[in-house]
């Protein structure tokens, strides 16, 4: 290509690029905007992208008169707990998977995939009635078993991949070494996934934290509500508190973003590990 | 150190059998190399002795003691993989001592092996990298090193030499072999370049479809292959074979196509008629002007490698390849004269494939 022509390439690439960012982020960007603006300019200052007075009463509100700090802690718990359970057991499950041969295995690969084809709103009714004699329902601890068991499969496979990326034989050296299986799973092959496990638990972190259709029908009580539930109750019968809704939902983005903070710099090598031979 | 004993070990993945039931002692300090193509099963025999592939029938012993039912942790052998399996998390060092603080042993004795294991493979300047900050050769080596700290009762080679390049391979294969010499260790190496098969071993196994076709010194099955399959994989250039029939007449000889009669040093044992397959080296072969009883041959194509020349032939309606290490001795298109010198031949039953003369 030409000088100029590749100029014009590149200007494209980048407009494209911007436009879907701006598309992505705009919401985001109005979250935030909404979160701030006083409740008095809300409908009367029509369309504008900033307000012409900023407040920071709806957050003061969220955090010292409404349950938004308790259903924050529980969706703390039931989120970590979900996250590293799942991980644990996806780790173990896709180690199995990646290296073993044994009966059952296409079987069990088969119902794994199974549970992944239904939508979730089919198996609600169900579920609550399963928990419910059971006493698992309106607590914590029903919906990380709930949690947990959606997202083991996915998370099983994703594991798995990665187990795959690694050569067998490392463990294999290991175990001539002088390790047992489990020593070389544990001191060599865990090391190395690492950037495995942080991506895994990034997703599943995030799809506990803003599950909402469980949490809402397993959950009645507000003690045990998680927050996107409590974003509900800004839904009165005759009126939305925008608001008040807006600055707990940029309050509940926040642990999400410092989570991925966190993980960030194992993610993107977890991400792209596999795709090229290391 | 010590030895093993392979007795009648055989494996099958369900109804596949891989091997047949494979005989073979390696005495104690001995350098035996498993030769064959690529699903000869020779990898797998080694994983057998390593511990990573469980043995269908029969035993493997090492140093006296049965081991089909240990792990490898258990059975104290080292082995080195093509892909070297350097932990890519750990420092040189820190790949090197990982059997040693497994086994819970002293730091300072932990020290002193590896740093005597470094010295020896000039890697004392290394220690502290990665072993992605290593070139293929230097990985290799800390490969080797790993495996020597342990002292072990027996070295396993997986084809360690297949991922580094020909000047490499060449260097390696030779510290290899000093290796050995000053550690007099057991060992046993997979490869299926017949080169380092040749220049390494003390003893040759050649392995064919999951069953030893030849055990011996690397001259003897050079020189004496047992069957057809050895006599075509050893030697580069590959020997010429051509196909014929067995003539008692004359104090036995070979008659090839086109009625060309090719006389034996002496009687073959087998029967008159008998289709027997004749094998000549090109190196062995003889090209000249006018050679007393030579074969008309056409040159179609001539091969130098610097250190001697390869001429492809055509006589009696077949392939006739030639090695010389005399230069300009034909040019394409020339009519020459070749003869196989009668105690250069190697005859095999075509049938069986074995030797018979």
């Amino acid at each position: 290509m030409t000088r100029p022509k590749r100029l014009v390439a590149t200007v494209a690439h980048r407009a494209a690029i911007l436009c879907y960012v701006v598309f992505a982020l705009f919401p985001l960007f109005w979250l935030l905007k909404v979160s701030v603006t006083p409740n008095d300019l809300l409908y009367s200052e029509g369309v504008r992208l900033w307000p012409s007075r900023t407040v920071f009463d709806h957050f003061d509100f969220v955090l010292r008169h409404s349950d938004f700090p308790l259903f924050f802690r529980n969706s703390m718990i039931v989120s970590l707990s979900t996250a590293f359970i799942v991980t644990i057991l996806a780790s173990l499950g896709g180690y199995a998977m990646s290296r073993f041969t044994f009966r059952g295995k296409f079987w069990i690969v088969g119902l794994m995939l199974l549970t992944q084809m239904f939508p979730l709103v089919m198996l609600i009714a169900p579920i609550f009635k399963i928990l419910s004699p059971l006493g698992l329902t309106n607590s914590l601890s029903g919906l990380i078993l709930v949690y947990v068991a959606f997202n083991v499969p996915f998370a099983t496979f994703l594991m798995q991949s990665f187990f795959d990326g690694i050569p067998k034989d490392l463990e294999e050296a290991a175990m001539i070494d002088g390790a047992t299986r489990f020593m070389a799973f544990r001191q060599i092959i865990l090391p190395l996934t690492l950037p495995g496990m942080a991506a895994t638990l990034g997703f599943v972190f995030t799809a506990a934290w803003s599950e909402l259709l469980f949490a809402l029908m397993l959950i009645s009580g507000v003690d045990a509500s998680t927050f996107p539930v409590g974003l509900l109750s800004f839904v009165s019968k005759f009126s939305v508190d925008f608001g008040q809704m807006m600055a707990a939902g940029v309050l509940a983005l926040i642990p999400a973003c410092l989570f991925f903070f966190f993980i960030q710099r194992y993610l993107v090598q977890g991400l792209t590990a596999g795709a090229v031979k290391g | 150190m010590a030895s093993i004993d392979i007795t009648d070990v055989r494996k099958a993945y369900g109804a596949v059998k891989i091997l047949h039931g494979v005989d073979l002692t390696i005495q104690d300090g001995e350098f035996v190399v498993l030769v064959g193509p690529s699903g000869c099963g020779k990898s797998t025999l080694l994983r057998m002795i390593a511990g990573l592939e469980d043995i269908s029938a029969g035993e493997i012993k090492i140093g006296g003691k049965r081991v089909n039912e240990l792990d490898p942790k258990d059975r104290d052998i080292a082995m080195v993989f093509q892909s070297y399996a350097l932990y890519p998390h750990m420092t040189v060092a820190g790949n090197m001592s990982y059997s040693l603080r497994l086994r819970k042993t002293a730091k300072e004795k932990i020290a002193k092996a590896i740093s005597g294991a470094a010295e020896k493979l000039s890697l004392t300047p290394l220690m502290e990298r990665r072993p992605k900050a290593l070139s293929g050769g230097q990985r290799q080596r800390v490969a080797m090193g790993r495996a020597i700290v342990r002292k072990p009762k027996a070295f396993l080679f997986d084809e360690p030499l297949s991922n580094l390049d020909a000047r490499l391979r060449e260097h390696m294969r030779g510290e290899i072999k000093k290796l050995h010499q000053d550690l007099g260790a057991t060992s046993i190496y997979v490869t299926h370049d017949q080169i380092e098969a040749m220049t390494l071993a003390d003893r040759i196994v050649a392995m064919n479809a999951g069953i030893v076709q030849q055990v011996g010194s690397p001259l003897d099955l050079y020189d004496r292959p047992a069957n057809l399959f050895v006599a075509g994989f050893m030697g580069s250039p590959a020997m010429n074979m051509f196909e014929g029939v067995y003539r008692v007449a004359n104090g036995g000889s070979v008659e090839l196509a086109q009625g060309i009669v090719v006389p034996l040093a002496g009687p073959a044992s087998t029967a008159d008629g008998t289709k027997v397959t004749l094998g000549i080296r090109p190196e062995h072969v003889v090209v000249g002007k006018d050679l007393a009883g030579g074969l008309a041959a056409e040159i179609d194509l001539v091969e130098p490698t610097g250190f001697g020349t390869i001429l492809h032939s055509r006589a009696f309606g077949r392939d006739v390849k030639a090695f010389s290490l005399e230069r300009g001795l034909a040019e394409r298109g020339d009519t020459v004269s070749v003869s196989f010198p009668v105690e250069r031949i190697h005859l095999f039953d075509t049938a069986s494939g074995s030797r018979i003369g």
